[in-house]
């Protein structure tokens, strides 16, 4: 499978190097080169410099024959508006964008556009589901 | 009319202003809280200081009540976010955009955000009318062959307007092979006349590349 990734912080680059090691075809879009040093020395996917709102850097990645586009900068409305772009002018066949704040995934979700991912409600969740256990 | 600025900068400061002048009601949403009171100060009570791509921030400035929401930052993907969850979460009818990046005008209206404003698109069209209408376009030069390919625009005010080429004086070294009238290209003889708006494409030597201007002008005029 090839995969886009944008945003290479914790979660990005978590995520990068597990599909990498998994055998799948890993590009991962960033706009400081500093951040690609989290992926580690073993990494085989490719590393793209720039921003990954711009169609240009998009292109640059591959993501015209791209299987999944992945927005998990650390911007959710840089996120929200790179999954537009994967979707509606490139038709990547699954978009998924990280978005912290609950109301935004919750608009965004019902767009219908792209898979989202809110990182504050799932968290609350768990949180939640954990000192409630411990009350037992 | 309700209307929400979201961003507090000079585009959407003046425009603040402006707007008040007409007695509408006015909000202007500021990140920065400095920037803030500096409006505030100027202009009287009617800025919100907060992240207004933030949905509890969009609540508190009451977007669901807001006639027109005006997205005016710096940044595309913040206008952008501004103006779709103005229209899809708050419901509100009319939204503007700023868009920075020339490039992102379709997207925009792919995603369905009515009204964008491209300053760098507007600057751009205004350098096009300011340049002299002649100016030369190259389109493919080939060194080593010492032959250019320049594209120009015919004056509104130039002499040669309405006469044949064979009268204007292009010398050996300089063919035009194509003139594109309306969006369509002809392939143009000695009798074809030129018309305002024309472009007007010619194969010459490197060293004279300057000569179209000059026989569409009318300097070579017989």
């Amino acid at each position: 499978m090839k995969v886009i990734i944008m945003g290479c912080g914790r979660l990005g680059a978590h995520l990068a190097r597990q599909l990498d090691r998994e055998g799948h075809e890993v590009t991962v879009i960033d706009r400081t080169s500093e951040a690609f040093a989290r992926l580690g020395t073993d990494f085989q996917g490719t590393m793209v410099l720039g921003v990954g709102i711009d169609e240009d850097v998009m292109r640059r990645a591959g993501i015209e024959d791209a299987d999944a586009f992945i927005a998990v900068s650390n911007g959710d409305n840089t996120n929200a508006m790179a999954a537009e772009i994967a979707k509606l002018v490139f038709h990547v066949p699954r978009v998924v964008a990280r978005l912290y704040d609950p109301v935004r995934e919750e608009t965004y979700h019902a767009l219908g556009l792209m898979e989202t991912i809110c990182p504050t409600v799932m968290a609350a969740n768990e949180i939640h589901a954990l000192i409630l256990d411990q009350r037992k | 009319m309700y209307i929400i600025i979201v961003g507090g900068g000079k585009v959407g400061y003046y425009l603040a202003k402006t707007l008040l002048q007409s007695e509408h009601e006015i909000l202007i949403v500021e990140r920065d809280k400095r920037r803030g009171d500096i409006i505030a100060a100027d202009l009287g009570d009617i800025v919100l200081r907060g992240d207004g791509t933030d949905s509890i921030v969009m609540e508190e400035a009451g977007m669901a009540r807001a006639d027109l929401a005006v997205a005016v930052t710096g940044d595309d993907e913040d206008n952008l976010m501004i103006c779709q969850m103005a229209k899809k979460k708050f419901g509100v009818k009319r939204t503007i955009a700023r868009i920075n990046n020339p490039k992102n005008e379709h997207i925009f209206k792919l995603l369905g955000i009515d009204n964008t404003v491209s300053v760098t698109d507007l600057i751009l069209a205004q350098i096009e009318r300011e340049i002299p209408a002649q100016s030369l376009v190259h389109l493919l030069t080939l060194r080593e062959a010492g032959v250019t390919f320049v594209e120009a625009k015919v004056p509104a005010d130039s002499p040669v307007l309405g006469k044949p080429l064979r009268t204007l004086g292009i010398p050996d070294d300089c063919v035009i092979p194509l003139v594109i009238r309306g969006g369509k290209g002809i392939v143009p003889y000695g009798e074809t006349t030129l018309q305002v708006g024309d472009e007007v494409v010619a194969v010459t030597t490197i060293a004279k590349e300057d000569v179209l201007e000059k026989v569409l002008a009318g300097e070579l005029l017989k």
